[in-house]
C-alpha cells in the first residue's frame, strides 16, 4: 500500500481594529485600521506569500505531479490580497493552474460561528466556497474550520453541507495510544473522513525549524525526510498542517526554510515511500481505520488544543455572547455594510487577543497581538461592538 | 506675606487631584496678595506661573548654595541639619554612620574637609523624576535635601508643605530658617489603603509632620478627624479649610453624543478607595429596570483589570464602557456626555470631581464618606457600600426629570459659591495665628 504526505497550508490575516474610543460610539463607524492592515500584509506578501508561491510553482514545474499542496485561504485573506497585494492573488491562480494544488473551504471570516451558529456558519461556508470558485474556478471538496476547531457535531454539520472529508488537530486527549497517521471518519456521520494534523512532525518545521537550542538543530531536508519516513513505518498517512506565514515570516528567510523546503520534496521522493496528495486524494486512497469520538471541540491551538484560547475566560464569552446576540438583527437588515462588518468582528484573532494564557503560550499569543494587554483588546472591542450595534438597531427599526 | 510652599505637582503634570488643588490654592491666596514660592521637583517649564514663582528643585545646585555661603553658616547648616537622623533608614544614599560623623563632626577631620567631601558625594544637582515610583522615599528625601538649601536663599514668613511626600522638606525648610511650618493633608494613609494595609514607613513621615507643624489644615472635617484620632494630633492644631474649585477658565464643552441612551459617569482612579466595584454593582442593578443606560468608567488603576473582568462576568459589557485615562479636554468632553456623575467613593478626604460635574449642570451622586459631601446640599448622598440606595439614586436621576433639573441648576449655583478666595482667607488666618503662636 502506498502512503501518502500531506502538506496544508493555513493562509490568513486578520482585519485588526483601529484604536476605538468610547466617543467615538455612534459617530464614527469606521472600526478597522487600514494603515496596519495593509502594511502588515504588504510586508507578509514581500517575505512570505510572493517568494513561497514562486518556489512552490517552481517545485511543481520541477516534479510534476509528484508534488502537491492544499492551501486554505480565508476570505479575509482574499479580500486584503485584492485590496493591497493583488500581485499575491495572481500568483496563487497561478498555483492554481497547475492541478497540483487543492483549495480548501473553510468559514469566510476565519471565525469561531460553527461553535455558536450553525446558520451562519453554514452561510459562511457557502460565501467562502463561492470566493474559492470565483478567483481560482474549483468548487472546495474538503473542509477545514479556523484553526482546525472539530467536535463531533461540528463534523456533521459539515458532512451535511456535502463535504466528505475534514481536517483537525492530532490531539492527544483525543487520540490516547491511537496513531494521528491513519484515515478516521466523525462518530455521527461515517461518510465524513478526517484527517488529523501530526503535530510533532508539523511543530518541528514550524515552531522549532531556527531553535538553536533544539538538540536537532539545524534541521536538513534528509534528517527529516528520515523522520517522515521513520514515523510513517507503520502507518498510512502523514499529514503536516501549518500555518503558510511559517515560511519567511514566523522563521524568516535567513533561517534557510526556503533551502529547506526546496530540498525536501527531492529528499522524500528519493528516501521514503510517502507520496505527496492532497487531502481529498488521501482520503480517497486510504481506508479509514475508525471512528473518532471528539465530545468537545478540539483545535490547533496551545497545549490544550481546545477552544480556550478564544473562548477561555470571561472577557472573551461576553464579548462572543454580545456578538452573536446581534446575529438576528443583521441578518433582518439585510445591508450589505452591516453585514461585511458583522463577517470581519467576527474573525477569531479578535477573540484570541483577549486570551490571558500568558505563561504557557505567551510567545506565540504576543506574536500575533496588536494589543499590550487583553483587557485593552477587550474594551476596543466593545467599543467597537457598541457602535456596530447601535446601527444594527437603527437598520431594523427602520424596517419595522 | 511671603509663603515657602513646597508640593509635588503643578498643572498641567498632574496624577492627581494635589496638582489642581495648589493650583487653585495659590491663585486664591495670590489674589488676597500673598506671595507664594512654589517649590516642587522637576518642574518642565510649562507651569502657568501667573499666580506663583516656581522653583524647580532639580535647578537648585546644594553646592552652589553652601559655597556661596561661608564656613560659620555652613557651620550652622550642618548643625541644623541634624534631624535627618531621626529618619536616616530612609536615607539610602548615605550611610547613616557616615552621615552622624559628617553632622556630628569628629575631632580628626575639620569642618571644611566634612564640606568637601559632603560635596564631591552629594553635590551638584539632584535630579528628580517628579513622578510616583519606586524610589520615592529617596526622593522625599533628596526633596528635603534641597528644601534646606532653598530656604536658606529666599526670605519667606510661613513654610506650607502640602501631602506627606513634602512634609520633611518642610521639616527642614523650618529648622533652617526658623518660620513656622503649616501643613495640608490632602489624604492620609488610611485614605490610599485598608487600615491593616498601611506603609509604615509612610505612617511615621505623615505622623512626623504632623507633630512638627505649627498648624495643621485638613481638607474637611473627616480628613480632621483622621489626623486627630488617628494619628493623635492635638485638635487646636487643626484646621478644616475645605477646598474649592476654580472654574475661571471652565468653558462647557459641545459634544455630538453619539448615543441616545442616558449616561452615567465614575471619573477617577480605580482604586480600592474610589469604591468602583460598588459603581459595577449598582449599574447591574440599573440595567434591570431600564436597559436605556450607559455606565462609563473613566480613569485607570490597580483594580482597572478586575473591574474589567467584572463587568464581563456580570454580561454587561455591551453597556458598561470603559476610557482609560482621561485628561484636559476629554474630561469636559466626559462630563459633557454624562446625565448622571456618581462619586461612590470608600474614603474621599475631599473628591472635587463631583464640583466639577455639578459645575457642567451633571446632577451628581457622593458617598457619605467624602469631604465634600460636608460642603454640598444638592448632592444626593449614599453610603458607598449602599448600592441599593445608590441604583435607587441613578434611577431617579434618570426617569424623574424634576429631580435631574433641580439637582443640576441647584448644584451649579452651590459650586459657584466655593471659591479659592474664600478658602484663601481661612488660610491666610491659619498662617496668621502660626506666625504669632512662634513669636
Amino acid at each position: 500500500m502506498e502512503k501518502s504526505l500531506c502538506l496544508y497550508f493555513q493562509v490568513h490575516q486578520p482585519d485588526r481594529l483601529r484604536l476605538y474610543r468610547f466617543f467615538d460610539i455612534g459617530n464614527d463607524s469606521q472600526y478597522f485600521d487600514e494603515f496596519a492592515n495593509r502594511t502588515i500584509l504588504k510586508r507578509v506578501a514581500q517575505r512570505c506569500y510572493l517568494p513561497m508561491n514562486e518556489l512552490i510553482y517552481e517545485l511543481i514545474q520541477k516534479h510534476g505531479k509528484n508534488f502537491k499542496v492544499a492551501f486554505s485561504i480565508s476570505g479575509a485573506a482574499l479580500e486584503q490580497f485584492e485590496q493591497y497585494a493583488p500581485e499575491v492573488l495572481e500568483s496563487f491562480k497561478k498555483l492554481a493552474s497547475t492541478k497540483c494544488v487543492e483549495f480548501l473551504a473553510e468559514t469566510y471570516s476565519h471565525s469561531l460561528a460553527s461553535l455558536k451558529s450553525p446558520k451562519e456558519f453554514k452561510n459562511q461556508v457557502k460565501e467562502h466556497s463561492a470566493a474559492i470558485k470565483k478567483h481560482f474556478g474549483v468548487k472546495p471538496k474538503t473542509f477545514r474550520n479556523t484553526e482546525l476547531i472539530y467536535s463531533d457535531a461540528i463534523g456533521e454539520a459539515v458532512a451535511d453541507m456535502g463535504f466528505t472529508t475534514m481536517l483537525t488537530e492530532g490531539a492527544k486527549h483525543i487520540l490516547g495510544w491511537k496513531s494521528p497517521n491513519f484515515l478516521y471518519t466523525n462518530a455521527i456521520n461515517p461518510k465524513l473522513k478526517l484527517l488529523l494534523k501530526n503535530f510533532n512532525l508539523s511543530d518541528d518545521i514550524a515552531f522549532r525549524f531556527s531553535d538553536r537550542s533544539n538538540p536537532n538543530w539545524p534541521l536538513t531536508s534528509d534528517r527529516y525526510a528520515a523522520w517522515l519516513a521513520e514515523g510513517a513505518a507503520n502507518d498510512d498517512i502523514i499529514n503536516l498542517f501549518m500555518d503558510y506565514e511559517t515560511f519567511g515570516e514566523h522563521q524568516n528567510a535567513s533561517t534557510g526554510i526556503f533551502e529547506f523546503m526546496r530540498a525536501l520534496p527531492d529528499a522524500v521522493l528519493a528516501n521514503t515511500e510517502l507520496k505527496f496528495c492532497t487531502p481529498s486524494e488521501a482520503a480517497a486512497k486510504h481506508q479509514p481505520v475508525a471512528p473518532l469520538h471528539v465530545p468537545y471541540a478540539i483545535s490547533w491551538a496551545d497545549e490544550e488544543r481546545d477552544t480556550s484560547a478564544w473562548l477561555g475566560n470571561e472577557l472573551q464569552n461576553e464579548a462572543f455572547e454580545k456578538l452573536y446576540s446581534l446575529e438576528k438583527g443583521v441578518m433582518a437588515a439585510k445591508d450589505e455594510e452591516l453585514l461585511a462588518d458583522f463577517r470581519k468582528l467576527q474573525e477569531s484573532d479578535h477573540f484570541y487577543y483577549m486570551c490571558t494564557k500568558f505563561f504557557s503560550d505567551g510567545a506565540v499569543h504576543k506574536y500575533f497581538n496588536p494589543y499590550d494587554t487583553p483587557y485593552e483588546a477587550f474594551i476596543n472591542y466593545m467599543n467597537v461592538l457598541s457602535d456596530f450595534a447601535l446601527r444594527v438597531e437603527k437598520k431594523t427599526s427602520k424596517k419595522k | 506675606m511671603k509663603v515657602l510652599m513646597f508640593g509635588w505637582e503643578f498643572p498641567p503634570h498632574i496624577a492627581g487631584g494635589l496638582g489642581t488643588a495648589c493650583y487653585g490654592l495659590t491663585k486664591g491666596l495670590a489674589k488676597h496678595d500673598v506671595e507664594v514660592l512654589f517649590v516642587m521637583p522637576s518642574a518642565s517649564g510649562d507651569e502657568d506661573e501667573s499666580a506663583v514663582k516656581i522653583i524647580n528643585a532639580s535647578d537648585i545646585s546644594v553646592a552652589d548654595v553652601w559655597s556661596k555661603a561661608d564656613i560659620s553658616r555652613l557651620d550652622s547648616f550642618l548643625s541644623k541639619v541634624s534631624f535627618f537622623k531621626v529618619s536616616s533608614g530612609l536615607v539610602p544614599y548615605i550611610d547613616p554612620e557616615m552621615f552622624s560623623s559628617m553632622v556630628e563632626g569628629q575631632e580628626k577631620r575639620s569642618r571644611y574637609e566634612e564640606y568637601e567631601q559632603f560635596k564631591i558625594h552629594y553635590g551638584g544637582k539632584y535630579k528628580f523624576s517628579g513622578k510616583y515610583g519606586a524610589n520615592l522615599m529617596e526622593e522625599v528625601q533628596r526633596y528635603a535635601m534641597v528644601a534646606s538649601a532653598i530656604a536658606l536663599e529666599n526670605d519667606f514668613d510661613v513654610i506650607h508643605a502640602h501631602d506627606w511626600l513634602t512634609y520633611a522638606a518642610g521639616i527642614a525648610a523650618k529648622r533652617i530658617s526658623g518660620k513656622p511650618l503649616v501643613i495640608h493633608v490632602h489624604a492620609t494613609s488610611f485614605d490610599r489603603a485598608s487600615d491593616n494595609a498601611i506603609d509604615p514607613r509612610v505612617f511615621a513621615l505623615e505622623k512626623m509632620g504632623m507633630e512638627a507643624a505649627d498648624k495643621i489644615m485638613a481638607v474637611s472635617n473627616l480628613t480632621r478627624n483622621i489626623v486627630i484620632n488617628k494619628y493623635g494630633i492635638d485638635p487646636s492644631k487643626v484646621v478644616a479649610v475645605h477646598n474649592a474649585v476654580d472654574f475661571n477658565e471652565f468653558k462647557q464643552m459641545e459634544v455630538k453624543r453619539g448615543v441616545d441612551d442616558k449616561i452615567v459617569t465614575f471619573l477617577g482612579r480605580i482604586t480600592y478607595q474610589k469604591g468602583p466595584e460598588y459603581f459595577i454593582e449598582a449599574a447591574y442593578k440599573v440595567l434591570q429596570k431600564c436597559p436605556n443606560v450607559r455606565f462609563v468608567m473613566a480613569g485607570n488603576g490597580d483594580l482597572m483589570n478586575r473591574s474589567i473582568r467584572r463587568v464581563a462576568k456580570l454580561g454587561i459589557a455591551d453597556k458598561f464602557h470603559f476610557t482609560g485615562f482621561l485628561r484636559g479636554d476629554d474630561v469636559k468632553k466626559m462630563f459633557a456626555y454624562s446625565d448622571v456623575y456618581i462619586m461612590p467613593s470608600v474614603s474621599e478626604p475631599f473628591g472635587i470631581s463631583p464640583l466639577e460635574a455639578m459645575k457642567s449642570n451633571v446632577p451628581s451622586i457622593i458617598s457619605k464618606q467624602s469631604g465634600v459631601a460636608e460642603v454640598l446640599d444638592y448632592a444626593i448622598k449614599t453610603d458607598f457600600w449602599d448600592i441599593d440606595a445608590m441604583a435607587d439614586a441613578i434611577y431617579g436621576l434618570l426617569n424623574y426629570p424634576a429631580l435631574a433639573s433641580m439637582s443640576a441648576r441647584c448644584g451649579v449655583e452651590e459650586v459657584n459659591n466655593l471659591k479659592w478666595e474664600n478658602a484663601a482667607l481661612k488660610m491666610i488666618d491659619v498662617y496668621q495665628e502660626a506666625i504669632d503662636n512662634l513669636k
